[in-house]
């Protein structure tokens, strides 16, 4: 690739991708921002003329605005701590060598095939049903009281869901990164009195360093729209309610599209302030 | 204090043994090296003696008491790996400093024991560096700085000079050599490379299949080598090996020559032969001469520039002191 016939070759044969991708983006921003601005209101005659700010100053000024900005950030914060805290440790544990590996990682990567809909089901029915589930269950066999996760400890419901969800990705990519690590520089490490702890600390960790920053980028843009798990389970009741999940309340249970573009934008200006939070404290991994 | 003692150590991996029941004593102060084809189990000697393999059977004696269950971080020796093993986010300065830090050192005397061996290594201008910034050269005495702060009783390289290229390698295997004269601390180097071994050590030890094959000095293994794979692997170039009726003249079964000292006379001699192939070093030149009634080529050096073309007839003769012979099952007689 390095003549010029070569790179415009190229160019020329990415433009397609290019311009989908571009259109795909587009589009919907651009129609995002046209309703914002706009007093469009399905039910009542469609759209009423031009809005000014109207739309976004309702929208942040409602009282539901910053209680789901902080539900936001608690559950995307909580999950990202969980998935690679314990992603750290289940990779570790898996490159140990041991009796039936193979299935072992297979089993650990499963939750990730599960669709979000149905995990959620799984979880909601099965697991956390204040009278059949398995909690209760569990509850029940020590003597204790079952607790009725989704309203009483809803956000933390959900939190484990997503995490559930979204541990074996963070253990898959750390998995790799260990394995990548060189033996010979925790020999040295063991040879030159480090403890396990400290070898843990002073050398696999600082190797993990990017793959860890991989994973809280990656995570982060998904997890910022969560949806069908709040959806299916608490429906944004018990201070579930996410940004996101208050966009598409104020699109379709109140129908009003411009409120809920206006939303629309907020989330991405709130996507943007994370992105670059994010690529501020751990971005400089990825140097080099 | 330095003095490293094997007692009838083995290692198996599984079922293999890799390491056959081995004796061996290092004396204090002493450069050993380890040498012998690749797969022939150096490595693993110097990993059961460094602690990071545990042994099958045997015991390992440090200074007179038993090192065996010691964890290596205890028994007082360092490593320098083939690949470095540099810590690779830590600057030159912190990876030096490592060991002195886990053993909970006083910074101020770190950095007194930073700064001497950056200066017996020439790195004080590389110590804010990353290893990702250094030649291979460079590496290579970083690894060598972290080990020497520590002071340990022992030193432990695994190939280090490998990964580097040939005139490096020179240069690195003197100032290993002058580094083990400055602080007379055993060293014990492992390497396939027979050269090495020549050059660096008071003692060779020449293993193969994890037995050892023999132990001496440089020059004991070179004038006496005590079977027909020590004579084949120590010299350069190797030792001709002869067989068959030439051998017979000598009442063995094979007799070995080093090319050094056959001499060459366009007129007379014990073996008549032809010229094949000739390499010109400038210094010495090689000739491969096919013999009559000697099976293989014999390789021959002679000093400086000779007239000696292709497909030459010359006459060869061995030094009458200086051919070794050997038995039916490869041993020297005496
Ligand atoms: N961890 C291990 N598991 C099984 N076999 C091993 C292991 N380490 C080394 N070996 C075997 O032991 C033999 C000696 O290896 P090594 O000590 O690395 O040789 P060298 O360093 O002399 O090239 C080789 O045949 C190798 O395959
Ligand atoms: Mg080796």
């Amino acid at each position: 690739m390095a003549t010029k016939a070569s790179r415009s070759a190229a160019r020329l044969m990415m433009a397609p991708a290019v311009i989908l991708l571009l259109g795909w983006m587009l589009v919907p921003l651009t129609m995002t921002i046209w309703f914002s601005f706009r007093s469009y209101l399905p039910l009542r005659g469609g759209d009423l003329g031009a809005a000014g700010f109207d739309n976004y100053v309702r929208f942040i000024s409602s009282s539901a605005f910053w209680p789901s900005i902080q539900t936001t950030l608690i559950l995307v914060g909580s999950v990202l701590v969980i998935t690679v805290v314990f992603g750290t440790l289940l990779a570790l544990l898996l490159d140990q060598p041991m009796w039936g590996q193979g299935v072992v990682r297979i089993l650990v990567i499963a939750p990730f095939f599960v669709m979000p809909t149905v995990s959620a089901l799984v979880w909601k029915n099965m697991f956390m049903d204040p009278t059949n589930g398995l909690f209760a269950h569990l509850w029940r066999f020590f003597g204790a009281e079952p607790v009725s996760w989704l309203s009483d400890a809803s956000l933390p419901s959900i939190v484990m869901i997503v995490s559930w969800q979204w541990l074996p990705f963070a253990t898959l990519i750390l998995l790799t990164a260990v394995q990548s690590l060189d033996g010979e520089q925790l020999e040295a490490a063991e040879m030159d009195g480090a403890t396990k702890l400290k070898r843990f600390f002073f050398i696999i960790l600082p190797h993990l360093s990017r793959a860890i920053t991989i994973v809280i980028l990656i995570q982060t843009i998904f997890l910022l729209s969560i949806f069908a798990e709040i959806f299916v389970t608490t429906g944004g009741a018990f201070g579930t309610r996410t940004l996101t999940y208050l966009i598409f309340q104020r699109v379709l249970e109140s129908q009003n599209i411009g409120l809920g573009s206006a939303g629309g934008v907020y989330a991405i200006i709130l996507a943007n302030i994370v992105a670059i939070f994010l690529m501020r404290i751990v971005g400089k991994n990825l140097d080099n | 204090m330095g003095r490293i003692t094997l007692d009838k150590i083995t290692k198996k991996f599984g079922d293999v043994e890799v390491i056959p029941p081995l004796d061996l004593t290092i004396e204090d102060g002493e450069f050993v090296v380890f040498v012998g084809p690749s797969g022939c189990g150096k490595s693993t000697l110097l990993r059961l003696i460094a602690g990071l393999e545990d042994v099958s059977g045997g015991e390992i004696r440090i200074d007179g008491s038993d090192a065996t269950m010691v964890p290596p971080a205890k028994r007082g020796l360092a490593m320098v790996f083939q690949s470095y093993a540099l810590y690779p986010h830590m600057s030159v300065r912190k990876n030096i400093a490592f060991p002195l830090r886990m053993a909970g050192m006083s910074p101020a005397e770190q950095d007194r024991r930073i700064t001497a061996a950056a200066d017996v290594l020439n790195l004080t201008d590389y110590l804010d560096r990353r290893p990702g910034q250094l030649s291979g050269g460079q590496r290579q005495r970083v690894a060598i700085g972290r080990a020497i702060v520590r002071e340990p009783a022992a030193f432990l390289f695994d190939e280090p000079l490998s990964n580097l290229d040939a005139a490096l390698r020179v240069g690195m295997r003197l100032e290993i050599s002058e580094l083990h004269k400055r602080l007379q601390t055993t060293m014990i180097y492992v390497t396939h490379d027979q050269v090495e071994a020549m050059t660096m050590a008071d003692k060779i030890v020449v293993l193969r299949a994890g037995l050892i094959e023999q132990v001496g000095s440089p020059l004991e293994l070179y004038r006496a080598p005590r079977n027909l794979f020590v004579a084949g692997f120590i010299g350069s170039p190797k030792m001709n090996l002869i067989d068959g009726a030439a051998a017979d003249k000598h009442d063995c079964k094979t007799i070995g020559i080093r090319p050094e000292h056959i001499s060459v006379s366009p007129e007379s001699g014990d073996w008549k032969g032809t010229v094949g192939v000739s390499e010109h070093l400038g210094s010495d030149t090689f000739f491969h001469v096919t013999c009559e009634g000697i099976a293989a080529p014999l390789t021959v050096r002679v000093g400086g520039e000779v007239d000696v073309k292709y497909g030459d007839t010359i006459w060869l003769r061995p030094g009458p002191e200086q051919i070794h012979r050997f038995d039916q099952n490869g041993l020297r007689i005496a």
